[in-house]
C-alpha cells in the first residue's frame, strides 16, 4: 500500500513538470510531436531510474563512509553523463532497434535537470533502497505523461488562430500553466 | 575605441536583446521554480551570476589545454565544482535562503545558461570578454527572475519583497507552479513585442 501511494502521488500528485517544475527544457523543446514524446519519455524512465539506483549506492557506500557528502553534485553529475554514455553503447549493441527509436534523445538526457533532481530528492527525503528506486522510476513516468498529454495539446494547437504575439513559447508557456492548475486538482488523492 | 565598444556589447547584449530566460528561452527550470518570491529569484540569479563569471574565467584560461573531444564533461566538472562553492556558501551565510532555494542550488550544474556560455563564448574568447559575457548573462538572467518573482509575490501573497501591501492572502495559484508558468508565459511575449518595436 505503502508504495502504490508513492507510486500515485509521484506520478499525479507531485508530478515533476507541473508541481516541482523540474525538467521544462525537454518539457518544452520536445513536446512539439506525440510520436517524439513518447521516444524521450521511454529514454527518460530508463535513464532516471538507473541513475537513481547507481547515485544511490554510491551514495550510500562510498561517498557517506568516507565523508565527502560535499561532492555530492560533482560525483553525481559525472555518473549520469557516464551513465547515459553508457546506455547508449550498451542499447547500440543490444537493441538497435530501440537505439535508433530513442535516438538523439538520449545525449540530451544528460541536461535534463529531472535525472539529477531525482537522484538528489531521493537523499533529501531519506528514502530507502527500494522506496528511492520506485520513486524514480514513478517520477519519470510522470514526467513521460506530461510530455505526451503535451504534445497532443500542441499539435491541436497548430492548427487554431493564436494572437500573434503570444506565438511560440508564450502560448505554450500559458497552455502549461493550466495543465498545472488542472494536475493540481489530484491534491487531494493521497 | 571599437574594441571597448566591443566589450560593452559582450556585457549588454545578455540583459535584454539576448536575455537567457525570456528571450534564449534557457534555464527555464529555476527561472520557474524558485520566483515564488522576489527574494528567492534575486538569490539565485545571483547565485547562478557568481557561478556564470567564475566557470566562464576559467575555462577561458584553460580552453587551450583541454582536448577537444573530452570538453564537455570538463565543462561540467568546473561547473559543478563552483555550483559546490556557491552551495556551500549559501548554506554557510544565509541558511535561510539555502533552505528556500533548496535542490535548485546544486541544480545549477545542469542549468543549459551555464553550459551554454562555456560552450558558445568562453571556449573561444579570452578571459576578460568571458568575463563581461558571464556578468551579462548572468545579470539579465537575475533581472528575468527577480521581475518574475516581483510579479508573482504581489499577485500571489500581496507583498513588495516580503513587505505586505495587501491584508489577508493574495491569489495564492500565482505562488503555485501554474502561476510561474502563466506569469512567465505572458512575460515572454511583452518582451518580444516590445524588442520588436525598437
Amino acid at each position: 500500500m505503502e508504495y502504490i501511494i508513492l507510486i500515485i502521488s509521484a506520478i499525479l500528485v507531485n508530478n515533476i513538470v507541473f508541481a516541482q517544475t523540474l525538467g521544462i527544457c525537454p518539457f518544452l523543446g520536445v513536446s512539439s510531436k506525440i510520436s517524439s514524446s513518447v521516444g524521450m519519455g521511454a529514454a527518460v524512465v530508463f535513464v532516471i531510474t538507473l541513475a537513481t539506483l547507481v547515485t544511490f549506492l554510491l551514495n550510500q557506500y562510498v561517498l557517506v563512509p568516507l565523508e565527502l557528502g560535499f561532492l555530492q553534485t560533482i560525483v553525481y553529475i559525472l555518473v549520469i553523463a557516464a551513465l547515459v554514455q553508457m546506455v547508449e553503447i550498451i542499447l547500440k549493441k543490444v537493441s538497435p532497434s530501440l537505439y535508433s527509436a530513442l535516438g538523439i534523445f538520449l545525449p540530451l538526457i544528460t541536461t535534463n535537470c529531472a535525472v539529477l533532481g531525482v537522484a538528489l530528492l531521493v537523499i533529501q527525503k531519506q528514502f530507502n533502497l527500494l522506496q528511492s528506486v520506485v520513486y524514480g522510476f514513478s517520477t519519470a513516468v510522470g514526467f513521460g505523461l506530461a510530455l505526451v498529454i503535451m504534445a497532443g495539446i500542441r499539435e491541436q494547437l497548430e492548427l487554431q488562430s493564436v494572437p500573434k504575439g503570444m506565438k511560440g513559447s508564450p502560448i505554450t508557456l500559458v497552455t502549461a500553466g493550466i495543465l498545472a492548475l488542472a494536475f493540481m486538482g489530484f491534491a487531494n488523492l493521497v | 575605441m571599437s574594441a571597448k565598444i566591443n566589450q560593452w556589447k559582450n556585457f549588454s547584449k545578455g540583459l535584454i536583446k539576448e536575455n537567457p530566460a525570456l528571450v534564449l528561452m534557457l534555464g527555464m527550470c529555476p527561472t520557474l521554480a524558485v520566483t515564488s518570491s522576489a527574494f528567492n529569484g534575486l538569490g539565485m540569479g545571483l547565485a547562478t551570476t557568481f557561478v556564470l563569471v567564475l566557470s566562464n574565467m576559467l575555462i577561458s584560461a584553460i580552453k587551450t589545454q583541454v582536448p577537444d573531444k573530452v570538453r564537455i564533461p570538463c565543462f561540467i566538472v568546473v561547473i559543478a565544482a563552483f555550483v559546490t562553492v556557491v552551495d556551500l556558501l549559501i548554506k554557510g551565510f544565509l541558511p535561510a535562503l539555502g533552505e528556500s532555494l533548496g535542490v535548485f542550488i546544486p541544480l545549477i550544474v545542469v542549468n543549459c545558461i551555464v553550459l551554454g556560455r562555456a560552450e558558445a563564448f568562453a571556449s573561444k574568447n579570452g578571459v576578460f570578454s568571458s568575463l563581461l559575457d558571464g556578468l551579462g548573462m548572468g545579470l539579465g538572467f537575475t533581472l528575468a527572475l527577480t521581475v518574475l518573482g516581483i510579479i508573482r509575490e504581489a499577485l500571489g501573497a500581496g507583498a513588495f519583497f516580503g513587505n505586505k501591501f495587501i491584508d489577508g492572502d493574495g491569489i495564492i495559484v500565482f505562488i503555485l507552479a501554474p502561476g510561474a508558468f502563466i506569469v512567465l508565459g505572458f512575460l515572454v511575449a511583452l518582451v518580444r513585442n516590445l524588442s520588436k518595436k525598437n
